[in-house]
């Protein structure tokens, strides 16, 4: 393989790491501060990209789609979290009763969706100020695949700030190690759980409006995704955060250079990656404590 | 007195699936419960795992596979005579790579386990596709024969299915009673008090898993002679939710549950079917109601309300404390 095809495909890799980051970023917040592994998640993905396709055919302005997108999965995500999921908060089993809950918001808004827009493929095109490429050296890159990796990073810088700068970020990081005694101290820690929750929904709706220009819109479309951040959470930990961003850049990367060497093992690549990682350190690559070991 | 409740349900199980076949209400029914009595040993065999031992494995749907690929690519290599030699021959063989994935994912517990199980059925269902000469890829195998003596009509296939399953959920059952399901029942309320009495969590949970993944084989076998055709969606990680919630819906804490749940299921998969295509969505309201009002399952209901019994306090006590 020459340079510049190993330079677009490492570009065609990052875009896709970034994609899969925002997603998995949210999965893993809602695991670490709301201890709930929402298997639905790949619902609000889909949710985001119909409800830019739904503003789109109105407004015609991607810009909007995006916007409400996200916001639109992040109300729902809320929404969910305030009337249902906190109901098994701490309930014996809690993890088979997580599990059923959220398969069953899957069967439930995978189906709405159907019901509202159709099963037939819908596309959603690029901006027009996105839709050429760039030269970077002597390398063609589509310009709409930059913009998602340098949107990714301002999510990224922009996590880090307000985790680690803001109060509310504090406070978000205390409740993933100490429910109880952050409630202690007076913080609403129930509003804090919505929150995540929401803001982790609104991400995933953003990477469904985002990766929509770069696939087929259809009602399916989640589900392929979520089990693809699903290892990424699992390679970077459940619950970290920095995890995520490792383990979208290695997923990223393997789906993309795995097309390349091994096609028809592409989609497996994924899988024994993850079973390699969960075999060797099942707490992920970037995790501290052993967890889950016997 | 105690005897008698204890039979109670095998003879309201033989009275239900017996009396269908006399009531006969036609072909389509009679492979609607054909459908039924399958799933229920996938369930129960779930189960085992499940509400007995406390392990939520999310990929049930590899060993229900693997018994129905075994079976039907046995069947389509060389002559269906050899059926049911087939089926068993397919359970082994989910036993066998269960073995194996549980020698690994057992090391791990609670959501990691999860996780792992799901990953594997994942690969091999990402295999099937990959492998078309063995698999047939995304068209499974169609046309899967029947040994004459069970071709024509489907309620000879039916009372084979019957008879099989019959026979593995006895089986089941008094694994269930014996000391070692007493065992696995402990496992799950206190597996450090099983480890203090001296015996070895990990190697009986490996042995809950190899049962239960070889009976829901043995359900998956079954399954592909019912149609005849077999897909690999029967590898997809819906499948292995369907077991969860047959278990759930049913009752995971009682024996019998998974095959009311598998009724239930079934039941509402036919009759929601009839009048819209987003029969999935009312599953979905169905689930989430019964994690919110009756998180034992339909048959403890009555468990749930009324007094409960020394066991489950202590379960209570266990799961509060946080271990």
């Amino acid at each position: 393989m020459d340079i510049n095809t190993f330079i677009a495909q490492f570009i065609s890799g990052l875009s896709t790491a970034m994609l899969l980051f925002l997603i998995s970023s949210g999965l893993t917040l809602i695991f670490g501060v709301v201890n709930v592994l929402n298997f639905a998640h790949g619902s609000f993905y889909l949710l985001g990209t119909y409800f830019a396709y739904q503003l789109m055919q109105l407004f015609n302005n991607f810009w909007v789609g995006l916007l409400v997108g996200a916001i639109g999965a992040g109300l729902v995500g809320m929404v969910i979290e305030f009337f249902f999921l906190r109901r098994i908060y701490g309930r014996a089993q809690e993890g088979a009763f997580q599990l059923l809950m959220t398969f069953a918001f899957i069967l439930i808004l995978d189906d709405v969706v159907k019901f509202i827009w159709g099963t037939e493929y819908k596309t959603i095109p690029k901006p027009a100020s996105l839709a050429g490429s760039l030269n970077i050296g002597s390398v063609m890159v589509p310009s709409y695949n930059v913009f998602i990796i340098i949107l990714g990073l301002l999510v990224v810088v922009f996590a880090w700030y307000f985790l680690t700068k803001t109060d509310t970020g504090k406070m978000v990081r205390a409740s993933s190690l100490d429910r109880i005694m952050l409630g202690l101290l007076g913080t609403n820690v129930p509003m804090i759980m919505t929150l995540v929750f929401g803001v982790a929904t609104a991400m995933g709706g953003l990477a469904g409006v985002l990766a929509a220009p770069l696939r087929t819109v259809t009602p399916g479309a989640g589900v392929e995704f979520i089990i693809d951040s699903m290892i990424v959470v699992v390679i970077g930990g459940f619950g970290n955060f920095w995890g995520a961003l490792l383990g979208a850049l290695i997923i990223g990367e393997v789906l993309s250079f795995g097309i390349l060497w091994m096609p028809e093992l592409a989609t497996v690549l994924t899988f024994i990656v993850m079973i390699i990682v969960l075999i060797v350190k099942p707490e992920g690559l970037l995790a501290k404590k052993a967890v889950g070991r016997k | 007195m105690k005897k008698i409740k204890d039979y109670l349900p095998w003879i309201v199980y033989f009275v239900f699936f017996l009396g269908i076949i006399v009531v006969d209400p036609g072909t389509h029914y009679i492979h609607l419960v054909a459908r039924v009595i399958i799933f229920s040993l996938y369930a129960v065999a779930f189960n085992l795992l499940y509400g007995t031992t406390g392990l939520v494995s999310f990929g049930h749907a590899l060993f229900y596979g693997i018994g129905a690929y075994v079976t039907g690519m046995l069947v389509k290599a060389t002559s269906p005579e050899l059926f049911l030699l087939y089926i068993l021959l397919g359970a082994a063989g989910a036993a066998f790579v269960s073995f194996f994935i549980g020698l690994l994912t057992l090391r791990l517990t609670g959501i990691y386990f999860t996780m792992l199980t799901l990953a594997f059925a994942q690969l091999v269902w990402g295999l099937t596709f990959k492998l078309y000469h063995f698999t047939g890829g995304d068209d499974g195998i169609q046309a899967i024969a029947k040994p004459a003596i069970l071709s024509g009509g489907v309620t000879k296939y039916y009372l084979f299915s019957f008879i099989v399953v019959t026979i593995c959920i006895y089986i089941l059952w008094r694994i269930r009673r014996s000391p070692f399901g007493t065992v696995l029942n402990s496992i799950r309320q206190n597996p450090q008090r099983i480890t203090f009495l001296g015996l070895n969590v990990y190697k009986n949970q490996l042995k809950a898993f190899v049962i239960s993944a070889f009976f829901a084989g043995v359900a998956g076998g079954l399954y592909a002679g019912l149609d005849g055709s077999i897909h690999p969606d029967m590898l997809h990680w819906p499948t292995s939710g369907n077991a969860i919630l047959m278990a759930t819906i049913g009752g995971m804490g009682t024996f019998f549950g998974p095959i009311v749940g598998a009724g239930i299921f079934t039941g509402l998969e036919e009759i929601v079917g009839k009048y819209t295509e987003y029969w999935s969505f009312y599953i979905g309201l169905v689930v989430l109601i019964v994690v919110l009002l009756f998180p034992n399952g339909v048959l403890g209901i009555k468990r749930f309300s009324g007094n409960k019994n020394n066991e489950e306090k202590e379960t209570e006590v266990v799961c509060n404390s946080g271990n």
